[in-house]
Order: C-alpha cells, then sequence, then structure tokens
C-alpha cells in the first residue's frame, strides 16, 4: 500500500539510528566537508560581527567577483537569523493571541496595522534603535540589519499561525482533551502540527519580502554616518554609486543562485514534508515529486540519524506532562465580577488610548504643520495614481498570458513554478539596470520610474491567475465549447468571473507590494546622479537619507493609512463579493 | 490497568452504576435573547456490562449528550456521577470514538493508537505491548506505519477504536461511529465490535453508542433511549430482547424496529386549518409560529408523494420499508414526512404515511395548479410564510430586509437553525411565486413590483 507512493517520513525506513562507521558513504564524507568549510565561514562572520566599527569613510566593500561568495554567504546568515527571530516572535505572539481573548483584542488589530506599514518604513526606526544599543560595535549593525529583515517577515507568519491556532478541528481537539493530553503536549502534539502547513508557505513568502529588505539593510545610514556590513546588498550598493554595471550583474546572478538554493535546499523539501500535516483527508492527485535533497536526507545516514534525533527530540519535549490536564471544568465567574473586570480591562485600554493620542497630538502639533500634513497626503495620491496605473497596466498583460499559462495543466505546472521563483527575487537588484537605462535615454523619471514599483509586484497577479485558471472547472469550458462561446463573450462570461477572486488576491498583494516599492523605486540613485518622481515614496526615502525621523514617522503613517483605507474601502468589499458570488466549489 | 482480566470486567461488574446522568440539562447561550435549550432535564444511568444506544434525530442534543457524559462539557444544570463521584472534566475510564474518526494526519497509524498511552506517561515496551496488542485485536496488524489519508474509511475507524481501546476504558461511547461509512463497510465493523463484545474480548465494561440508524440501534444495544427534539430529552427507553447475534431478518427483529419507527413519528398533534379559522389556538399559535424547518427541497417532497401515490403504495407505505425502496435514510426520511405533515399533504401514523386528500390532490395537478395548492398551504401551515408576505404587502416598495425576521427566528432558535429555516422556507416560496429573495441585497421582494 505504502509503496506506490515516495514514502516522505524521515523515520519509517529504518528504525535504528545507530550509525557503525564503516557505513559511512561518500554522501556523508562530501558532507562532512562541507559543514567543516560553512562553520569555519560562520565564525569568521561571527568574530567580525564582534570587532568595532572601522571607520566609516573606509569602505570595506571590493567590487571584486572573487569577493561576492563570501558577501553572499553573509547575507544568507543574515537572512537564516531573521528567519529564526520571525519564528521565534510568531511562536510567541500567535500563540498569546490564539490562548486569551483579551491578548487577542489588542494583538489582532496591531499585526493588520503592522503589515500595512511599509516594511522600508521600519528601516529608520529599527537603525536608530540597534544603533543606540551598541554605539560604535558592529553587532549593533548587525542586530539592526536582522531587525530589519524581520519586519519584512514576522507579520504574516504570525498571523498565519494565529489564523491556523484559531481554526484547529472540533474533533481533533476534543480527541486530545479526551485522552487527558496537558495543555503543553496539547500545544506541540495537536496546535503547533496544525500550523506547519502554514508557516512553511508563510515563510516562503515572508523570505520574498526578506530579500528586497536586505539589499537595504547592509548600508545603514545614521544622520551623516554611513555604516556598511559586508553583504550582496551592500555589494550592489557600492557598485552603483561607483556607476559598474558589471558588478551589478554579477550581484543579480549571485542573488539568483542562492534563492535556487534556498528553494532547492529548504523550502521544497519543507512544503513536501508539510503537506503531511495538512488537514484536508482527501487523497492529493497532484503528484508530488520526492525533491533531490528528501531524497538526500533519507539516503544519507549522518543527516537522516540527525534530523531522527532532532524529531524524536522534538516528540520527548511535546511529550513532557507540563501543564494541566485540559478541559478541567473552571469555576464560571458570575457574571458581575465577569462584567467587572471587563469593565476595567476596556476602563486601562481605553486610558492609554487617549495618553496616546495626547502624546500624538502633542507631538503632530509641534512637528508638523498643517501644510506639510496636507502636502504629505497630496504626495500620496500621487504616488496611489502610480499604483492603480501600474496595477491596470499589469492586469492587461499578465491576465491573458496568466489565462493562457493555466488552460494546461502542465504548462501551468511550469509556469507557477518559475513565476514563484520570479516572485522571491528581489526586484530591486533591477532598478540599477533601468535608472542606467532612463539616464542615458534622458527619459522623464516621474512617468519611466513608476513601471519598477511593479518589477517585483506583478507576479503575484501572474501567479494567482494561473492558479485560478488551472483549477477553473474543465465541464465548465466543455459548456464554453460545446455552445461554440467564443472571443469577447468567452472572457467576459466564462473565464473572467471564473477568475476573479483568484485575480483579487494576486492584485490585493500586488498592490501592497507596490506601495512597498514605492519608497524604493520614487528615488533612484547611479553614480552622483539621483532621478526622483514626485510621490510619497520619494518623499519618505528622502526622508530616511536625511535622517529625519520625524518626517519619515509622518510619511509612513501617511502611506500605512492609505493602504488601511484602501484594503476598507476597495479590496475588502471586493473580495467578500468575489467570494460570495463567484467563488467555485 | 484498572481491570485484571476482561472476563471478570463484565460479570462482576452486572449492575453497578459505571456513569450516571441527573437531570442534566444543557442550554445554548446568545448573547442577548434568551437561552436556548438543547437537552431538557435527562437522566440515565449506565451499568457495567450493558451497551446503550442513544437514537434521534440530528439535533436532538444526543451528541452534547455524549460530549457531556465524557467530560468534554460541563452541563448547564444537573450533574454527572462517574463511579460515585461528581465528573469534573475528561475522566480516566472514559475513552471516545469520533464520527469523523479525528485521527491526527501527521502521526502514523501506530502514534494515533499510542496517544492516549503517551499521555498517561505509559512508554517503552509497556507501550509497545499494549499497542500492538490493540491494533491486533481490531485487525490493523500490517497497518501499523501507514497514514491515515492512506487507509479507508473502515480502516480509519478501526485505527479509532484501536485507539480508544487500548486505554482500557470502562466506558467506550461512541459518537455515530458507523455512519461516516458506506452501508457494507459499516455492517462488516459493525459485526466485528459485537462479536468482540460477545466473546468478551473487548477490554471494556460498557458502551454508549449514539446513533441516529433505528437498525444499527437495534443490531447493537441491550437498552435503547429515544431522543425527542427540540428540546432533547429522553422520550422512551427500551429494552431490547434479543441475544448477539441478531438477524435483521428474524419478524420479531422487524416488529421491534417497526416499534420504534412509530415511537418516533407519534408527534403533538399539528394544529389543523380548522383550529386556525376558529381562532381557538390563537394564543398557542406564537410559539410554533417559528418552529424550525428542515433542510427539505421541494424536488424531495414532489418526489415522495408521487412515489407514494404510484400503484405499488396507493397512497400508504411502511415507513421502513419506503426508506429502503426509496434509499433515504433516517434523517433524510423523517424531515420529509414531517415537512409534507406540516404542509397538510400527507399524514404519519403509526410508523407508516399516508397522503391526505390535499397531497393526492397535489399529485394529480399540473405545474401551476401545484404550484397553487402549495402556496395555499403554505400561506396557511407556515406562519412565517405568512408573516413575510404580510409585510410585503403592507409595504409601497413590497420589499423587506431578511434581518427582521431573522432576528425574530433567533428569539427561538439558535442561529444556524434560523438559517436553515429562512433557506427553506426561501425554497419553498420560490416553488410557490409567493416571494422571491434577493441574497445580495439580503431582502424579500414581490417580483411583480419589480416589473411593474
Amino acid at each position: 500500500m505504502t509503496a506506490a507512493r515516495p514514502d516522505f517520513s524521515l523515520s519509517s525506513q529504518n528504525p535504528s539510528t545507530r550509525l557503525p562507521l564503516r557505513h559511512l558513504n561518500t554522501a556523508d564524507a562530501f558532507l562532512l566537508i562541507c559543514v567543516v568549510g560553512l562553520a569555519v565561514l560562520a565564525g569568521n562572520s561571527v568574530r567580525h560581527m564582534l570587532a568595532p566599527l572601522a571607520a566609516p569613510a573606509q569602505a570595506p566593500i571590493h567590487l571584486d567577483i572573487l569577493y561576492l561568495p563570501g558577501y553572499a554567504l553573509r547575507t544568507t546568515l543574515r537572512m537564516f537569523a531573521a528567519l529564526g527571530l520571525s519564528l521565534v516572535f510568531t511562536f510567541l505572539y500567535a500563540t498569546l493571541a490564539a490562548k486569551s481573548r483579551r491578548a487577542a483584542q489588542i494583538l489582532v488589530p496591531l499585526l493588520d496595522i503592522l503589515q500595512s506599514i511599509p516594511i522600508l518604513g521600519f528601516l529608520s526606526f529599527t537603525v536608530t534603535f540597534f544603533l543606540g544599543l551598541f554605539p560604535g560595535q558592529v553587532l549593533g549593525a548587525e542586530l539592526a540589519a536582522i531587525f530589519t529583515i524581520f519586519t519584512s517577515q514576522a507579520w504574516n507568519m504570525a498571523f498565519g499561525m494565529y489564523q491556523s491556532l484559531r481554526s484547529v478541528p472540533t474533533e481533533l481537539e476534543e480527541a486530545a482533551r479526551g485522552f487527558g493530553l496537558t495543555a503543553w503536549q496539547k500545544f506541540w502534539r495537536l496546535e503547533v502540527p496544525c500550523a506547519v502547513p502554514s508557516l512553511v508557505w508563510n515563510s516562503m513568502m515572508s523570505m520574498a519580502g526578506g530579500w528586497f529588505m536586505v539589499v537595504y539593510s547592509e548600508t545603514l545610514t545614521v544622520g551623516n554616518t554611513q555604516i556598511i556590513l559586508p553583504g550582496i546588498g551592500s555589494y550592489v550598493g557600492v557598485a552603483i554609486s561607483q556607476q559598474n554595471i558589471g558588478a551589478v550583474l554579477a550581484a543579480i546572478l549571485a542573488m539568483m543562485a542562492i534563492i535556487l538554493a534556498y528553494d532547492q535546499v529548504l523550502f521544497r523539501p519543507l512544503t513536501v514534508w508539510a503537506s503531511r500535516f495538512r488537514l484536508e483527508t482527501t487523497v492529493q492527485d497532484e503528484a508530488l515529486a520526492e525533491p533531490w535533497v528528501l531524497r538526500l536526507l533519507r539516503r544519507t545516514r549522518v543527516l537522516r540519524a540527525s534530523i531522527n534525533l532532532f524529531l524524536s527530540f522534538m516528540r520527548k519535549i511535546g511529550s513532557l506532562p507540563l501543564g494541566r490536564r485540559q478541559g478541567r471544568f473552571q469555576p464560571s465567574q458570575t457574571t458581575v465580577s465577569k462584567r467587572l473586570s471587563d469593565g476595567l480591562w476596556w476602563g486601562a485600554l481605553g486610558l492609554i488610548f487617549l495618553c496616546a493620542l495626547e502624546q500624538a497630538w502633542v507631538y503632530g502639533s509641534s512637528a508638523y504643520t498643517l501644510g506639510q500634513i496636507g502636502h504629505v497626503v497630496v504626495l500620496g495620491f500621487y504616488t496611489l495614481l502610480r499604483v492603480v496605473s501600474m496595477l491596470c497596466v499589469a492586469s492587461l498583460i499578465w491576465v491573458p498570458v496568466g489565462v493562457w499559462l493555466g488552460l494546461k495543466p502542465v504548462r501551468a505546472h511550469r509556469a507557477q513554478l518559475i513565476v514563484q521563483y520570479c516572485a522571491a527575487f528581489p526586484a530591486n537588484l533591477f532598478f540599477p539596470v533601468f535608472v542606467g537605462g532612463i539616464i542615458y535615454f534622458h527619459l522623464a523619471p516621474d512617468i519611466w520610474l513608476t513601471p519598477l514599483m511593479m518589477l517585483g509586484a506583478q507576479w503575484y497577479i501572474l501567479f494567482n491567475v494561473i492558479g485560478g485558471t488551472s483549477s477553473f472547472p474543465p465541464n465548465l469550458l466543455e459548456v464554453g465549447e460545446n455552445f461554440e462561446v467564443k472571443g469577447l463573450l468567452w472572457w467576459r462570461k466564462i473565464i473572467l468571473p471564473g477568475i476573479t477572486p483568484y485575480y483579487l488576491t494576486g492584485a490585493l498583494a500586488a498592490s501592497g507590494g507596490a506601495w512597498n516599492a514605492a519608497i524604493a523605486s520614487e528615488v533612484a540613485q547611479w553614480g552622483n546622479v539621483t532621478l526622483k518622481a514626485h510621490g510619497l515614496g520619494a518623499y519618505i526615502a528622502q526622508a530616511t537619507t536625511e535622517g529625519d525621523i520625524s518626517e519619515v514617522a509622518l510619511g509612513v503613517v501617511v502611506m500605512a493609512l492609505f493602504v488601511l483605507i484602501l484594503n476598507w474601502l476597495v479590496w475588502r468589499p471586493l473580495s467578500d463579493y468575489a467570494h460570495r458570488r463567484l467563488k467555485l466549489t | 490497568m484498572t481491570s485484571p482480566s476482561l472476563a471478570d470486567n463484565q460479570t462482576a461488574g452486572q449492575a453497578t452504576a459505571l456513569v450516571e446522568a441527573r437531570h442534566v440539562s444543557q442550554s445554548y447561550h446568545k448573547d442577548s435573547a434568551v437561552d436556548l435549550l438543547v437537552l431538557d432535564d435527562v437522566n440515565l444511568t449506565l451499568n457495567a456490562g450493558e451497551i446503550v444506544g442513544l437514537l434521534g434525530r440530528s439535533g436532538s442534543g444526543k451528541s452534547t449528550f455524549l460530549r457531556i457524559l465524557a467530560g468534554l462539557l460541563s452541563p448547564s444544570s444537573g450533574e454527572v456521577l462517574w463511579k460515585g463521584n461528581s465528573l469534573k472534566g475528561p475522566a480516566d475510564g472514559v475513552a471516545m470514538v469520533f464520527q469523523s474518526f479525528a485521527l491526527f494526519p501527521w502521526m502514523t497509524v501506530e502514534e494515533n493508537v499510542a496517544l492516549g498511552l503517551e499521555a498517561k506517561g505509559i512508554t517503552g515496551e509497556e507501550r509497545d505491548r499494549r499497542v500492538e496488542n490493540a491494533i491486533d485485536l481490531i485487525g490493523l496488524g500490517g497497518y501499523e506505519n501507514a497514514w491515515p489519508k492512506e487507509l479507508s474509511g473502515g480502516m480509519q475507524q478501526r485505527v479509532g477504536l484501536a485507539r480508544a481501546l487500548v486505554v482500557q476504558p470502562d466506558l467506550l461511547l461512541m459518537d455515530e461511529p458507523f455512519s461516516a461509512l458506506d452501508v457494507l463497510t459499516a455492517e462488516n465493523l459493525r459485526t466485528d465490535l459485537v462479536e468482540l463484545w460477545s466473546e468478551k474480548k473487548l477490554p471494556v465494561q460498557a458502551m454508549l453508542v449514539v446513533t441516529h440508524n433505528i437498525e444499527e440501534a437495534v443490531l447493537i444495544c441491550d437498552r435503547i433511549m429515544i431522543f425527542s427534539s427540540n428540546p432533547g430529552r429522553i422520550a422512551h427507553a427500551l429494552t431490547v430482547p434479543f441475544a448477539h447475534p441478531r438477524d435483521r431478518e428474524d419478524p420479531a427483529f422487524r416488529q421491534f424496529v417497526d416499534h420504534i419507527y412509530a415511537l418516533m413519528t407519534q408527534r403533538a398533534p399539528i394544529i389543523s386549518e380548522a383550529d386556525l379559522a376558529v381562532g381557538v389556538k390563537q394564543a398557542a399559535q406564537a410559539a410554533p409560529s417559528f418552529m424550525a424547518l428542515p433542510m427539505v427541497s421541494i424536488t424531495m417532497m414532489i418526489g415522495m408523494m408521487e412515489a407514494l401515490a404510484a400503484p405499488p403504495l396507493n397512497g400508504r407505505a411502511d415507513l421502513p420499508m419506503l426508506a429502503e425502496k426509496l434509499q433515504l435514510e433516517l434523517d433524510d426520511l423523517f424531515p420529509l414526512g414531517e415537512s409534507l405533515e406540516l404542509l397538510g399533504l400527507a399524514e404519519l401514523e403509526d410508523g407508516d404515511i399516508l397522503l391526505t386528500n390535499e397531497g393526492v390532490h397535489f399529485v394529480l395537478s399540473d405545474l401551476d395548479e401545484r404550484k397553487a395548492i402549495m402556496s395555499h398551504a403554505l400561506l396557511h401551515h407556515v406562519p412565517l410564510v405568512k408573516m413575510i408576505c404580510t409585510v410585503l404587502d403592507e409595504r409601497p416598495s413590497h420589499s423587506a430586509n431578511a434581518d427582521r425576521f431573522r432576528d425574530a427566528l433567533e428569539e427561538a432558535m439558535s442561529p444556524d437553525y434560523a438559517r436553515q429555516t429562512l433557506q427553506t422556507v426561501i425554497g419553498w416560496a420560490r416553488f410557490a411565486e409567493l416571494f422571491d429573495f434577493d441574497e445580495e441585497g439580503d431582502r424579500f421582494y414581490l417580483e411583480e413590483a419589480i416589473s411593474e
């Protein structure tokens, strides 16, 4: 029964995990060398981290390609650190929000807001904070860089986990309680496994945001000091300031290699492994090919043993009888005391809110003039115009292409893998190439910088349109063929309504991405030439380079408001409508 | 661990009360409105050595009652005694089998079965031995390392059973254990279970089975509690006089099943049209006006009436026979019959269903006439329809928001039932062309109002 399917289990093949040394195979030896090499490099990086900051004037980045692999590794390590941090944050935040009704009342809306703040807006704040915390040490700068990446990853992971924790199936929950699992055991054996698919998927999505941020997080500007951490991002930065297009292209290639490696070594196997935790009991007929890394894991004894060790360790931890037995009836609070504590809670919250409002008001009225705020809002509308027009252009291009790709399953599958990869690639690495072109041809920056904001975001539209088309019921397509529905009528009556829910998901993500990219794309540098378009993004970018925190705050708040209001007025009603009327179940 | 030997359990335990429910009530608590009663004063004593069935329709609160006995829910009032002590949470000696199996998809069969043991801190050889015993007992040998999603429904439920039995519970609770399985698989698993029980191979002292299948209850149980709906209470308690293994073709068996059908169709008489006209029961009308309606489509009602009117039956049929002939589950058959009864198109009597004159008339009519008959029946027998029509007639706009009716319904039933009732009413009224419903605007309207 099991033989027909590739075995994804890491434990079932051979229960004995003892390792007779003579059975070590070539793969093991190869691996051992890799591990040693990695350890040496990592050690070097860490030693460097604790060193005092070099004199800021002296740029430690060499554009020689030989240095690039080292820089790439540094960047990769930073990404790992940030991902680890995001996971820790996710577990704490989501668990607290899911377990405590009161905490959820604050934490969930807060997450909503954090998600709508443009990620580049966090840059100034994390940098200022951490450099202040560890003055004059590389550690401070490294932490600042890592936390900057963290801000681009953590929120959607936490939100995904919160949602999975809240939607644990009732009967599984009852079974766990009925068999007397403690709170701790239930968390590790029921709730965490339920959240695994969402954790893996959201980590993947987060990585894309992280790569985008990494480019900026390695060159830190505070006031007039500039700190450059060695990495791909700072390499590109230096390449831009020296107008070295060859180095930019080399960095793009290096980045492609890293992302491919991440995908192949980490996420492809994780996705396959996570499919075991999916709750639908229906058999998936999409053939999940066993990724080569998973195959290697099972064939390589050292790896398999260490992973088995890790898994059984996790199982032991998860089985510790910590906490109360679940489901003991609580003495129910009397209504009066419940009312009282509720009243106190809301009272305290109200008080905090009023204090915060007062502070914000005092600060706002002293720091900003009404004209300044008005100016920023007008800039926001410029950027809004850019976002909307780019969404339209991207839709006009990618919807037909996506439908064409999605209609044939084989084509759709391949295209989705490629698009997913494109979406993970930080589009801002390509900006210098475009900017060089704009300068060379003397194009108007207000118009020609605009497409840059869609460079990364367009893939969300394409990805979802392909997904929507390939899951469109074949029966309905056959009806269309049977009645010879063709041309415009076919688009209008058959395929467009069918993919609308998917398209909206993609457009929403693309719009969010475009707002984020606005900060990066409305101002562009090439050597000593600076191109600037009018808009809120340019305003925030300008304020960030000038180190004017209060202007950054104003810009970020206005942009977050734009995003929130758009979500509230446009995206939510639209997707509700699509969900009710157009969802094919 | 609690039981020295299996054989002793079932004999020595005779007539000792394992679990006792005393005046258990459960109400569904809605924020502002009145509490809705789901269970009303249920008393039950379960002794060692017996299998008791809770038989009732969906929504009769029998699954809720089971969860209260399992210690998963705390009753609103009344108490549950487990071996003489008040139950305050999941008891050690109780294990449960779920309708949807409730297997953890990320654990293999073996890991699933071992879950209860590990929670008790039983590890190592003891754990392996007991898991293996349970797996062998229930016929899962060879499937230890399979993932649940690789197994058929029947095999999955066997895992559920093994997982419950491995902790050697005194009481095994089963929540519609066979209803998610196809007929053959259910029969196979049921027979195996009863056989193990009669051979005293099961490490349990008593079993409680929730089911909505009358034959199943009679096949398995020693005692049957019949639940009535809205609110759930024990309407009848029967002792099944047959020894295991039971033969469902035995005339006495058939007669017993028939008897239960008759008991379950016995209802308070529905208020007739005549009463309405006289106005005697106007006051009493207020409550049933917001009776929950089952999800019964108009096509099912017409199909049923046509089948009843056709030659072999000629307007009257025995319910168990009809269920078999039309391949209907109890949960489909009863709502269907009761809806027809509510509309005055058929009557239920001693486990039989018969068409009324109105019903015969309906079957003989053409579509337009059928619509007229249905419209008449709805206006006279379903107060909610009457209320909606009155409101729509009074309004110049001939449209009304659905919320007000939903709110009115929720005074008397849970939001789920309110939604279902509205949906049913909309389906029926559309057939009768009384009014239409705009889903997007969530409002009722009269069709003429638009065309005018």
